[in-house]
């Protein structure tokens, strides 16, 4: 087939707007945040001097960014743990029709579809100091005393726990229909000769339905923790990185530092930390869905 | 080794619609190879499914070697099956997947490499046991999935048409050894399938089901030469039986047994037929034809001629044909059940 003039600048053309636009929000900003963790820029500053690894150097020191290093790895750990065990859970509760499943999809979706600020507002309440109704539950069930309740945001292995918690029912809606598409690939031939075979539910769980799902695990599991290690919206609404810094993980570190802090140098170092990890989580996790790939 | 039993078993998938398997009351022999056959929705395979364990049937009751197995998950009831898509453990080896059912009833791991080497050294899969079932050809995952369903010994084999995905040529061969398997290993077994064929060729005795119903249980011989009915006397035989409308009756005659009357010794009932297409397949010819008689209106036949027989018959002709009088089976018009033979005057 001959390739014409039009052909050669058609193809160009369709994709010329989808490479400004990664180029524009993601490329330049990308391209800045280097620039920035070596420079000496503040929000307020003109100039650009070069200043090599100093910024690096000063982040590393700084024990409230070690801190928070150390809670994006709990964070990311914690949560994607809670969230692929969950996800196995409830996309095998959901294979099969029962009354009501559409239902029940419908809310395990809500936590997705429903914008995250208004879930995490709708948390900030569940768990406040005064009005929480988890208190008021665990007061009326005699498990806590009426005046000494639990200050889930206002302590700061708890406040941990909550951010963990929050941030993994919101990543669970989508973990779970990854993970519900995997399962549903699966023909039902195979489980079924596992039961002729004498395998029991953990068995057959165990040794035949996870390993056949293990590239869509890897899948589901990349994803959370490439959007569990970046992200910053629950620890931003719910404590914004206190009590004492207790809860910050580097997102939020970086946007506290650079643009609310006003040290755009620092904030940039400081999310420069995230991309050799993420680099290598995404190389290892495509690694894995390769080579477990089955007929 | 045992016997399995079925007691009205009946499986109805929506309510107030006609069941998939409607009263069905079985019993095989011991060590026999049961063959159920139907077309496509015949309920064959959920009939099959239920004796597995995988369907619950909505009333009656399954027996396994005497035992009441009904409420009983499919690993209690010491069965082995075979699927149509073999299902394989696609993660696994071939030896992981021969040694899986070992696994499950947790046999002593030192006990399981002689007995993967046993069943695969039975099927002739030794040399395979290293390699994924992706990187075997269809005969082989066929021998892999009867290799696992045999490893742990089973009582009742159940096979569910594990030869639909072979080609042709390897179906033949796979039938004959199937067989031969059978005969070496005496399990009582149930085999299912919608080819005639296979079910003719393997079968000690055949279930013929349609619409969930039991039409008739015989040996290939008995439901070939003796139908209880008019379904399954159209449905076994290719081409199938002719029915004839005569009268209050309907009268069925196999295409073999339609012959011009030179050929045909003993009593015989003539037919006076227009030729309206000749097949030659070889080993035979295929005679489309219509009865030339006002009475029986325009009815089509079908005969089919051996080759050794050299009559000349060519299309258009009308031909003088016969069928030999024991050859002729009678069915009622309502219900097309098998009824009296009687004397017939069609000339």
């Amino acid at each position: 087939m001959a390739v014409t003039r039009q052909d050669r600048w058609l193809g160009p053309a369709m994709f010329a707007p989808a490479l400004l636009y990664i180029a524009g929000l993601v490329g330049v900003p990308l391209v800045l945040a280097f620039l920035y963790s070596v420079g000496d820029v503040t929000v307020g500053s003109v100039g650009y001097h070069f200043v090599g690894l100093a910024n690096f150097r000063s982040v590393l020191q700084n024990p409230a960014f070690r801190g928070a290093l150390w809670h994006s790895f709990v964070f990311t750990i914690a949560a994607q743990l809670i969230v692929i065990v969950g996800a196995n859970v409830l996309a095998l509760a959901l294979r099969n029709p029962f009354r009501g499943r559409g239902l029940v999809r419908f809310l395990t979706l809500l936590p997705w579809v429903a914008p995250i600020s208004l879930g995490a507002i709708g948390w900030k309440w569940i768990l406040d100091s005064i009005y929480s109704v988890v208190n008021w539950a665990l007061v009326s069930l005699h498990l806590v005393k009426p005046f000494d309740t639990p200050m889930w945001l206002g302590e700061p292995s708890l406040a941990m726990i909550s951010v963990i918690l929050v941030h993994a029912w919101r990543m669970l809606p989508f973990s779970t229909v990854i993970l519900l598409a995997g399962l549903t690939a699966i023909p039902r031939d195979i489980p079924e000769a596992a039961a002729v075979d004498g395998a029991g539910f953990w068995r057959t769980h165990f040794e035949i339905t996870l390993p056949m799902m293990r590239p869509i695990i890897s899948v589901a599991l990349l994803f959370g923790i490439v959007f569990t290690f970046t992200d910053m919206t629950v620890v931003y609404i719910l404590t914004r990185g206190g009590p004492y810094d207790s809860t910050h993980v580097v997102p939020s570190y970086a946007f506290f530092a650079g643009i609310l802090g006003g040290s755009l140098a620092e904030g940039a170092a400081a999310s420069i930390f995230l991309v050799p990890i993420l680099v290598l989580v995404a190389w290892a996790m495509l690694r894995v869905a390769h080579r477990s790939e089955v007929v | 080794m045992a016997i399995v039993e079925t007691k009205d078993l009946t499986k109805v998938f929506k309510q107030g619609q006609l069941g998939a398997v409607n009263d069905v009351n079985l019993l095989t022999r011991e060590g026999e190879f049961m063959v159920f056959l139907g077309p496509s929705g015949s309920g064959k395979t959920t009939l099959l499914r239920m004796i597995a364990g995988l369907e619950e049937p909505t009333r009656g009751d399954v027996l396994i070697g005497g035992r009441v197995v009904t409420r009983l998950p499919p690993r209690e009831r010491r069965i082995a099956m075979v699927f149509q898509s073999y299902a394989l453990y696609p993660h696994l080896s071939v030896y992981k997947n021969i040694a899986f059912p070992l696994r499950a009833q947790k046999v002593p791991k030192a006990e399981r490499g002689p007995k993967v080497e046993w069943a695969a050294g039975l099927l002739g899969i030794g040399e395979l046991l290293d390699r994924k079932p992706r990187e075997l050809s269809g005969g082989e995952r066929q021998r892999v999935a009867l290799a696992r369903a045999i490893v742990r010994e089973p009582s009742v084999f159940l096979l569910d048409e594990p030869l639909s995905n072979l080609d042709a040529k390897l179906r033949a061969s796979a039938r004959e050894e199937l067989t031969q398997f059978h005969k070496r290993i005496g399990t009582t077994t149930i085999y299912v399938t919608h080819d005639q064929v296979e079910a003719m060729a393997m079968g000690d005795r055949i279930v013929v089901l349609n619409k969930g119903l039991v039409r008739q249980v015989g040996t290939p011989r008995e439901v070939y030469d003796e139908p209880a009915d008019t379904f399954v006397a159209t449905f076994l035989g290719s081409p199938p039986m002719n029915l004839i409308d005569h009268g209050d009756v309907l009268v069925g005659f196999r295409p073999e047994h339609l012959l011009p009357t030179a050929l045909i010794e003993g009593p015989a009932v003539a037919i006076t037929a227009r030729v309206t297409g000749v097949e030659y397949l070889g080993n035979e010819r295929v005679l489309y034809a219509r009865i030339q008689d006002g009475r029986f209106g325009d009815q089509r036949l079908i005969g089919r001629l051996p080759s050794v027989y050299r009559v000349e018959v060519d299309e258009g002709e009308v031909v003088a044909l016969g069928v030999p009088e024991r050859n002729l089976r009678f069915f009622t018009k309502d219900g097309g059940r098998r009824t009296e033979p009687r004397g017939l005057a069609w000339q």
